[in-house]
């Protein structure tokens, strides 16, 4: 009773209190339109099929960046992660490449690759890459050797050692990669259309910000973080489902 | 192979292999011979002369101060709100739709809006944007830490009769402190990305600033020292940070658990 109750009265006081403030003028209804202004703006945006165009292209920035990562970052994070040599060799290049905020790139990639899809998925890939890669390496290395040793008796080959044994056990972390950089891939999307123009809910919202519409704004960042907060849910249970069989889903469920 | 040449040869080859990365970058430059992808010579002149002396006061020091100042109040905040949270189960899940929410927004659709609210584009609103998004990994691991505390530490104090004032200064937040430290790693690093946010939209000084002129004015040398002053700026900042957590964490038997790595 309790866990639901909660919750739900404190967004509704959240809201209420936001009208309030609005309302009463303490911040003026130009600076911050009141609650019922910007769902009604909110409304009428998702009324419009430019809205839902440029949501799905937001959509589709983060997919292709989080698939690509997840294609690159995964077979590269298993081979580090099962050579200790190849894990020392790159391991000076991981650690600077790693804390560079893509954001910094956005600039130079505006100048080379331009205005594009290309750009947008780019930096999305390069940001979403790094924590992938990080957890991978520490799932392959966090294998149990007797687990190894096991599957060596029974004289499994190297490659149904490496689909039955290491990726598996490497799961959990894998899937904890995922969703870290799934909220990197969707920032990074987003960053990329609003400071370089490519199309979807970044643009609309510079767009947007250039004619002072101050309660469409309020209603695209409203949106936007509904989106994060939706793909936060689908990855979260998409997780759930592919690690069911695993402990780790038994004792506690992460959030 | 001998235990001992292998490990000589993987040492060789953690060495060789940055040194090769960079060699190629260099050569591709040399040949490419392209005002867009200057050598890395040149990258590490511009940044010293323009960053290090040129514009050290103009540009460094004001993105300095806004990650300082920045992480300095997410800290706080972050603990201040993290502790009763975490002591309390209906103040945490009064709080947690909030959290949820405005953890998952992407920041730069909160940037117009910053500006919008607080009516600036000067440190004001860089610094509490930088703020605003760094109090989260403070916060939710101020809350974790402060849940795993043993109960038995608490009830003791409690039976000893020690004010609850007292319990949290005592207790509470010692114990929590491998959590709150690496909260603040975190957040750290993200300062860095959100000084580059908040710069790069409506500034008119610090690092970001440089990356948006010179793309206005078609400049690749200064990009290319602001990225790598950057990078550079992320990794001191992670390596002055470890420092000062080793020291001040030194008296905790249960910190290098709580700390990755």
């Amino acid at each position: 009773m309790v866990s639901i109750a909660v919750p739900v009265l404190s967004v509704v006081a959240a809201l209420g209190l936001w009208e309030l403030i609005s309302q009463t003028g303490v911040i003026s209804q130009r600076d911050l339109p009141a609650m019922s202004t910007t769902v009604q703006a909110l409304w009428e945006m998702v009324q419009t099929g430019t809205f839902w165009k440029a949501l799905g292209e937001t959509v589709r920035g983060w997919a292709i960046g989080l698939g690509l990562a997840a294609a690159l970052a995964v077979p590269i994070g298993v081979a580090l992660g099962s050579s200790d040599f190849a894990a020392s060799a790159f391991r000076v290049p991981i650690e600077f490449l790693r804390p560079i905020p893509s954001a910094a790139l956005i600039p130079l990639l505006f100048l080379t690759l331009g205005t594009t899809l290309k750009s947008e998925i780019f930096l999305a890939t390069f940001g979403a890459f790094w924590p992938l890669l990080v957890q991978t390496m520490y799932g392959v290395r966090d294998i149990d050797p007797v687990a190894v040793d096991t599957a060596r008796s029974f004289q499994l080959t190297r490659n149904e050692r490496l689909f039955r044994v290491t990726v598996p056990s490497a799961l959990p972390y894998i899937m904890t990669g995922v969703r870290i950089s799934s909220t990197v891939a969707l920032i990074l999307a987003f960053t990329a259309e609003l400071f370089m123009g490519t199309p979807g809910l970044g643009q609309r919202l510079n767009y947007v910000e250039t004619f002072g519409l101050n309660d469409q704004i309020y209603a695209l960042a409203l949106a936007t973080g509904f989106l994060g907060v939706a793909i936060h849910f689908a990855v979260s249970a998409v997780e759930r489902r592919v690690l069911r069989w695993h402990p780790s889903q038994r004792k506690t469920s992460t959030t | 192979m001998s235990p001992r040449v292998y490990r000589t040869l993987k040492i060789g080859a953690e060495i060789t292999v940055p040194f090769l990365m960079l060699l190629a970058w260099w050569l591709y430059t040399v040949q490419r011979d392209d005002p867009k992808f200057p050598r890395p010579t040149t990258i590490v002149a511009e940044v010293r002369n323009r960053f290090f002396f040129a514009e050290f006061d103009l540009h460094v020091v004001p993105s300095l101060e806004r990650i300082g100042l920045g992480f300095a109040i997410a800290v706080g905040l972050g603990v201040a709100i993290g502790i009763p949270l975490g002591l309390s189960r209906i103040g945490r899940s009064a709080a947690m739709p909030h959290i949820e929410y405005w953890r998952a927004i992407p920041p730069p659709a909160l940037l117009p809006i910053s500006i919008i609210l607080l009516h600036s584009i000067g440190n004001t609103q860089k610094v509490s944007f930088i703020a605003f998004f760094c109090i989260f990994p403070v916060l939710l691991n101020t809350i974790d830490g402060v849940r795993a505390i043993e109960p038995t530490l608490i009830d003791t104090a409690r039976s000893f009769r020690i004010p609850a004032h007292e319990r949290i200064r005592r207790i509470v937040f010692p114990a929590a402190l491998p959590q709150i430290f690496a909260g603040m790693r975190t957040s750290l690093a993200l300062a860095v990305i959100m000084m580059v946010l908040s710069e790069y939209f409506a500034s008119t000084s610090g690092v970001g600033y440089v990356l948006l002129i010179s793309k206005n004015t078609f400049q690749f040398l200064p990009m290319w020292a602001a990225i790598v002053l950057i990078g550079v700026l992320g990794y001191l900042l992670n390596a002055l940070f470890l420092l000062v957590e080793r020291h001040v964490l030194a008296w905790h038997r249960g910190w290098r658990a709580a700390t990755p790595r």
